[in-house]
């Protein structure tokens, strides 16, 4: 990606020597590009970004800080109130709301870790070569392009206490076949957890199955040569070499987490109690059927502030401590030698 | 399954309504009309202006939507310069789209939606009073009953022409009930205590299913009803459906399960699927699964729900014909779409083959329901009761009472407590609904 980038702007445009020659007074190469080519390049990706994700964020702010009902006239302007509600549990807004987020938080919680190793055990195995193996790669991502509707009606009917498959063939097998998977807790939250992980592990997988192939033959050899275990080889040589894209796919898997919402609203329609109603399905509910539009933008900021946080944490996990540790030896060998 | 599948459509077509909702959003920004006061249009009884076309939304999604498409096809042959075209939604879906769409000048000319609805979307300014139509038309107080009447009223203007009317009804299967040697539908107390008993004896275990979800928070309003209870203050002021009364319907409901009639943790639409499948031998649900029910082939009876709780007393709901805001009207539409509910209160007869009772008494009376399933609960329209019209009241319902119930029948907390928890929230809600609506 960045080489190609690099390319790009270091490339003249088309068309683009007469404005050059107004920067060539900044002292610019000759072949630097005009200042508006990069721009230009952006242009058709950033009308989009602008208009679907910039102009909604920016106008989102300013909804969150009055009581907007758009169906009303008037939005009156309430400051921060929306947000202090929130951060008031006795409110109808912020009790509600932070025991929808605690769902949500039990939810990520869950989901994250088996998100993150099942699809690594499932791409490590596919990576294998057997027979039949590109027919198994396409088994265990073809639940992926379901639909979260398709999926949750089917389980939902699967699962069911007393009329679903799933309980009659564990009494089948002599096990308890009473379970309330989806009225109960914590056999509802199972059910979710155990019904998304099934439903999304094969994107996880796909996406560790490329960053495996990417890992060069050669390290492994060397491993071996050294006398490496497979427990060793796995541990300095596959991990290692997954480093970045297990960073793409943990800040992925846990803000795709965090936006569960079709699955507890159609399985459990948030039940038992309000135990498995999500923020999603909390700001979903306050935006467009009690139509508190600033409430629950509100809400939504305060849900990725969260995130962003937590992607934060993430990616200090992450970091590259080598790298860090070769730019500071830099730092220092340059300060010597001044 | 119109109302089984009412919840469904939403997720999928939540990224939709967002994007409507968000164009709303941009348009009420810049606009400055008032949305506090309607103007009704005048009514007009012909329309022979030039061809039009009206879009007419209705969350006929299920049995009935053929028997509405039916009625549309049969109007537009009649009418060369009216042509009405349906966009028909699921009812969630639809109560989340039309305010979005009416308020960013998108809105449909016609429309139909239930008549707890009718209040909210009045107070927002989504809908226009009918007083014109209605007085046009000749319906009065006398062809409705005064539950129906009342609950189109808002702020002093009506803003509904009654379509039908639907209950919860009682639905039995004929052949356990002859294996019980039980003769006739048990209408009380003591007689549905007596046919599950008998029901048990005759080796059906489980009689009686009892949900915790759909229709279960319509069985608890039909109990505390029967009760002599309110579920919610007239006014719209307090939430009271944890009332003594309220509290006896849900505890009733649990001790069905305490009791061995249902099993435990009835999900989501299990209790019908059991009933279709000859698994248990009584449900309550709407009148219109008759369609669906009469299709599986199933030997199976309907009676008015009986009053296990005191007085004979039911859930309804009624479909209404609506006239939405218009930001800015056409006047041959407006009276296009006055003729085409003229004439759909006319033919109003021809609905009953959709499962549903006419809101008529003129119509209702005039043999239509002969030897229909809904006849006998038909007769038994004085009982049927209808949500008071408080704005906003529908979504509060969903997140409080229908948890308690939920809760109740689950077992996860105790009735009284499930209720009078919820109760105080919702009360809550409704304070503050009830300043953002102005009283």
């Amino acid at each position: 990606m960045s080489p190609s980038t690099a390319h790009a702007v270091d490339a003249p445009a088309p068309g683009a020597s007469a404005p050059a020659t107004g920067g060539r007074r900044h002292g610019r190469s000759p072949i630097a590009p005009a200042p508006a080519t990069p721009w230009l390049f952006l242009a058709p990706f950033l009308a989009l970004f602008g208009t679907f994700v910039l102009l909604p964020a920016g106008l989102g702010v300013w909804i969150s800080l009055h009581d907007w009902d758009y169906t009303f006239v008037s939005h009156p302007f309430v400051g921060l109130r929306n947000y202090l509600d929130l951060l008031d549990p006795s409110s109808t807004s912020g009790g509600p709301f932070w025991e929808s987020m605690r769902a949500t938080g039990v939810f990520t919680a869950s989901s994250v870790p088996l998100l993150l190793v099942v699809p690594l055990l499932v791409a490590l195995m596919m990576n294998a070569r057997f027979p039949g193996r590109n027919f198994l790669r396409a088994v265990y991502f073809a639940p992926y392009v379901l639909g979260v509707a398709v999926i949750s009606v089917l389980w939902r009917y699967l699962l069911d206490t007393n009329i679903g498959p799933v309980n009659h063939y564990l009494g089948l097998v002599g096990l308890p076949d009473a379970t309330a998977w989806l009225t109960s807790q914590p056999a509802a939250w199972v059910s979710l957890v155990a019904v998304t992980v099934w439903w999304t592990l094969g994107f996880n997988a796909v996406i560790y199955l490329a960053a495996l192939q990417d890992i060069p033959a050669e390290l492994y050899e060397a491993a071996q040569v050294d006398g490496a275990s497979v427990a060793q080889r796995f541990w300095n040589v596959t991990l290692p070499g997954l480093r970045p894209v297990l960073m793409f796919v943990t800040v992925n898997t846990i803000i795709m987490s965090a936006n569960m919402f079709g699955q507890s609203y159609l399985m459990t329609e948030g039940g038992p109690g309000r135990s498995t109603r999500t923020a999603i399905m909390r700001i979903a509910d306050t935006g467009l059927s009690s139509f508190q539009m600033g409430s629950a933008a509100a809400m939504s900021y305060v849900l990725t502030l969260v995130l962003m946080l937590l992607s934060g944490v993430v990616f200090w996990l992450f970091r590259d401590r080598d790298a860090v540790r070769t730019r500071a030896n830099v730092r220092t060998r340059e300060k010597v030698r001044s | 399954m119109t109302k089984h599948l009412s919840r469904r459509g939403a997720a999928r077509t939540l990224t939709g309504t967002a994007v409507v909702a968000l164009g709303a959003l941009a348009l009420s920004a810049c606009s400055s009309g008032g949305a506090a006061q309607r103007e009704a249009a005048e009514f007009s009884a012909t329309y022979d202006g030039p061809a039009v076309t009206l879009s007419y939304w209705n969350g006929f999604t299920g049995g009935d939507g053929p028997f509405m498409q039916g009625l549309v096809d049969r109007f537009n042959e009649e009418h060369d310069n009216i042509t009405v075209e349906s966009n028909t939604v699921e009812w969630a879906e639809f109560y989340q789209k039309l305010p979005a769409a009416v308020t960013a000048g998108e809105g449909p000319d016609v429309g139909v939606m239930h008549v707890e609805q009718l209040s909210s979307n009045a107070a927002r300014g989504v809908i226009d009073p009918v007083d014109p139509l209605l007085d046009g038309l000749g319906l009065t107080a006398d062809d409705f009953t005064s539950a129906i009447w009342d609950a189109i009223e808002h702020d002093g203007a009506r803003y509904g022409v009654p379509l039908d009317v639907h209950s919860l009804a009682m639905y039995y299967n004929t052949e356990h009930f002859e294996d019980a040697g039980i003769a006739e539908a048990p209408t009380d107390a003591e007689s549905f205590a007596e046919a599950l008993d008998a029901l048990q004896e005759a080796g059906y275990e489980h009689p009686f299913w009892m949900p915790a979800r759909w229709p279960g928070h319509l069985m608890f309003l039909s109990g505390q009803w029967q009760g002599g209870g309110e579920p919610y203050a007239a006014d719209g002021s307090a939430a009271t459906f944890d009332s003594p009364e309220g509290v006896a319907s849900l505890e009733w409901m649990r001790s069905v399960v305490d009791d061995g009639y249902s099993p435990g943790d009835v999900a989501q639409d299990a209790q019908y699927v059991a009933f279709k499948n000859g698994e248990t031998s009584i449900t309550f649900d709407g009148i219109w699964q008759i369609n669906d029910l009469e299709e599986s082939g199933l030997p199976y009876a309907a009676a008015p729900v009986p009053a296990v709780l005191g007085e004979p007393a039911v859930w309804a709901s009624s479909h209404q014909f609506f006239l939405p805001h218009q930001q800015s009207p056409d006047a041959d539409k407006v009276a296009a779409a006055q003729v085409f509910i003229a004439w759909m209160s006319e033919h109003s007869g021809d609905w009953a083959q959709a499962g549903m009772i006419p809101a008529r008494e003129s119509v209702r009376t005039s043999g239509v329901l002969d030897g229909t399933v809904q006849e006998p609960i038909a007769e038994a329209i004085d009982t049927m009761r209808f949500l008071p019209p408080v704005p906003g009241l529908g979504t509060i319902q969903s997140e409080t009472l229908e948890v308690a119930v939920a809760d109740g029948v689950l077992g996860v907390r105790s009735p009284e407590a499930a209720l009078s928890e919820e109760s105080g929230r919702a009360t809550s809600l409704m304070e503050e609904n009830l300043a953002r609506f102005g009283g």
